[in-house]
């Protein structure tokens, strides 16, 4: 079961330890938060203080030299009016929305055609999955930047077919996001094994039952994989889109560090780590990370919520 | 209808031998379509890669002159070139990455293994809302502890060591691999654990004598993923690495790119490529782990 699994059936109060509930000894207690406790000091020291400190930095002005100034929700109200913000929004939009869609596309359509006794299965998911592998390291960030730049890959294939004027897609701004959203895609390799794994574990006896019924190909497939599917194709979805929204840096090396050209690729993480580490507004920085959490978590609750409607538990 | 069909049954069966026939045709056409498209696809996605490294040994003015990756002019220049074309020679950054890497696959493995255990194994007060928070930790965007997590480093003096990098690892920071090894724990047969407590044995026993052996391949793959990940980090030392002493070979191909722009390309793309071979070397070893990390977790 997913980690996204997992939380469902704890929210819904169906975890093993609500099942069975023996006594807890104060040893077995201990034993267990000993063997806890790197982890506790972790999530203490790394995660909760930090957050709590991080929503506390959102209310002031904090530039490192001088100690925090407590200025209310100053730093929130100026995001407000911030343009290279409300851009980098947009930008971080575009990106999320058009490159995880078509990248669970491509990989849904890809698992589908694997999957059940193809020949070299094997060889094509190490292929298909090599990119996805690869694909966060900075090596692929500066190849990505040549493929597509003026003088690169695409332009010499598009010159065979008689297009020699294309643009720098790299250098112009209507074309720059696009060229990360390819990035973004030709890394459907991870979400493509998890869809092939969530494939083979659909009993084979149902679509015996079902050829046994009369349904035939397309009937099996409608009735029978998509539906039991759904669950996986919601998992990848949330994750992906979480991932998705904290791309870092594809955009940074792309462009150079700037979000360029004309904030073209500002993603909303390039701008954060500007402002916290360029202009060493810690405060600013800090309230922006505070609403990049409230979005991820309104477009996650909005996804379990929704999930309801097509999402379809076997259980 | 069914008398005229009964009358003749030697009649049909040459035309259903037939229809055998024709639909095995349309199979095999259809495979070798697939086939043939996969391969079209295959191809057109590691075409980019093949061309990087085929780039590292052209001259750099064939380069972009000549996009092809059939050529004959090939030399390895390139490659001595770009080794020593910063202040430190690459190996120095290749080592620096690998010590970090190899300290966090250290701290991962000890730390979420203890820590996936006691989830998957013991029963104490807080477990279900501390496994919730272990969950939800995974999804948590890192950018909300970032600014308090640097200032936190700094005031260590920890900045331009590699101690931010690793000592996270050691307090089972890495949610995915618990959850991971949690999984694979529940998984044991329990008759195993139940065999070792009539036996005697304590947790501590049963965690590193029965639980460690068994669970070698969730071992691995954590051990893979966290590899990977390290390696091709670029944020975290982006912001804690600003001396070129300590860079790692992520930072150091960044510097290649802000110092040689427009120049020299086939240095650059050489980096690129010896950067990339220890994450390909892995891929070729763990591919079976790194497959099965994936369908448990989602993990990249």
């Amino acid at each position: 079961m997913s980690s996204l699994g997992e939380l469902r059936t704890l929210a819904q109060g169906r975890g093993r330890g609500r099942t069975a509930k023996p006594k807890i000894t104060g040893r077995e207690n201990l034993t267990g938060y000993l063997f806890l406790s790197p982890w506790i000091v972790g999530m203490l020291v790394f995660t909760i203080g930090p957050m709590l400190a991080s929503l506390y930095l959102s209310f002031t002005k904090y530039k490192l030299l001088k100690p925090p100034e407590w200025i209310g929700a100053k730093n929130y109200a100026d995001m407000l009016h911030d343009p290279v913000l409300a851009h980098s929004l947009k930008v971080t939009f575009t990106y999320v929305f058009v490159g995880v869609p078509l990248q669970l596309a491509v990989a849904l359509g890809l698992a589908l055609l694997l999957d059940r006794g193809l020949r070299g299965m094997t060889f094509y998911r190490s292929v298909f999955y090599l990119p996805s592998l690869l694909g966060g390291s900075v090596a692929i960030a500066i190849l990505w930047r040549q493929v597509f730049g003026k003088n690169g890959i695409v332009n010499g294939a598009l010159s065979l077919v008689g297009i020699h004027d294309a643009p720098g897609w790299i250098g112009h701004p209507d074309y720059a996001l696009g060229t990360l959203i390819a990035l973004h895609v030709w890394t459907f390799g991870s979400p493509l094994i998890i869809f092939l794994a969530g494939l083979r574990q659909i009993p084979e006896m149902y679509y015996e039952a079902a050829e046994m019924d009369g349904a035939g190909k397309g009937r099996r497939f409608v009735s029978i994989t998509v539906p039991l599917l759904t669950p996986i194709i919601f998992f990848n979805l949330v994750l992906q889109i979480i991932f998705a929204f904290q791309s870092f840096t594809q955009a940074y090396i792309v462009s150079g560090g700037t979000g360029g050209p004309s904030d073209s690729t500002m993603f909303y993480t390039l701008y954060l780590y500007r402002k916290a580490f360029v202009d060493l507004q810690m405060g600013y920085a800090s309230a922006m990370a505070w609403l990049l959490l409230l979005i991820i978590g309104a477009f996650t609750g909005l996804m379990f919520w929704l999930s309801k409607f097509w999402v379809f538990y076997d259980d | 209808m069914t008398a005229t069909t009964l009358s003749r049954p030697p009649a049909t069966s040459p035309t259903s031998d037939e229809r055998i026939r024709r639909a095995r045709r349309r199979r095999v056409v259809t495979t070798t379509l697939k086939h043939a498209g996969l391969i079209a696809l295959a191809l057109l996605m590691i075409y980019p890669l093949v061309w990087l490294v085929v780039s590292s040994f052209k001259p750099n003015e064939d380069i972009f002159r000549d996009l092809s990756i059939f050529t004959t002019n090939l030399t390895t220049a390139n490659y001595p070139h770009a080794w020593n074309a910063q202040q430190y020679p690459f190996s120095h950054y290749l080592m620096n990455s690998l010590i970090i890497s190899g300290a966090a696959i250290v701290g991962n493995l000890v730390s979420c293994s203890l820590a996936a255990y006691a989830f998957a194994r013991l029963r104490f007060r807080g477990r279900n809302l501390m496994f919730a928070a272990m969950l939800m930790s995974i999804m948590l965007p890192f950018h909300v502890v970032l600014v308090p997590q640097f200032l936190i480093f700094k005031e260590l003096g920890w900045l331009n060591t590699f101690l931010p990098l690793i000592v996270p690892k050691f307090l089972a920071t890495d949610a995915f691999f618990v959850f991971l090894m949690v999984q694979f724990i529940r998984a044991l047969p329990k008759e195993i654990f139940e065999a070792a407590r009539i036996d005697g044995a304590g947790h501590p026993r049963m965690y590193a004598r029965i639980t460690l052996p068994l669970m070698v391949p969730a071992l691995a793959t954590s051990a893979i993923f966290t590899f990977i990940w390290t390696w091709s980090d670029f944020f975290g030392p982006l912001i804690y690495l600003r001396k070129p002493s300590v860079f790692t070979a992520a930072i150091a191909l960044k510097g290649f790119l802000d110092s040689q722009e427009s120049s020299n390309y086939g240095a650059m793309f050489a980096m690129s490529i010896v950067s990339l071979i220890p994450l390909f070397v892995i891929f070729m070893v763990g591919q079976r782990y790194l497959v099965k990390g994936f369908a448990t977790t989602g993990i990249k």
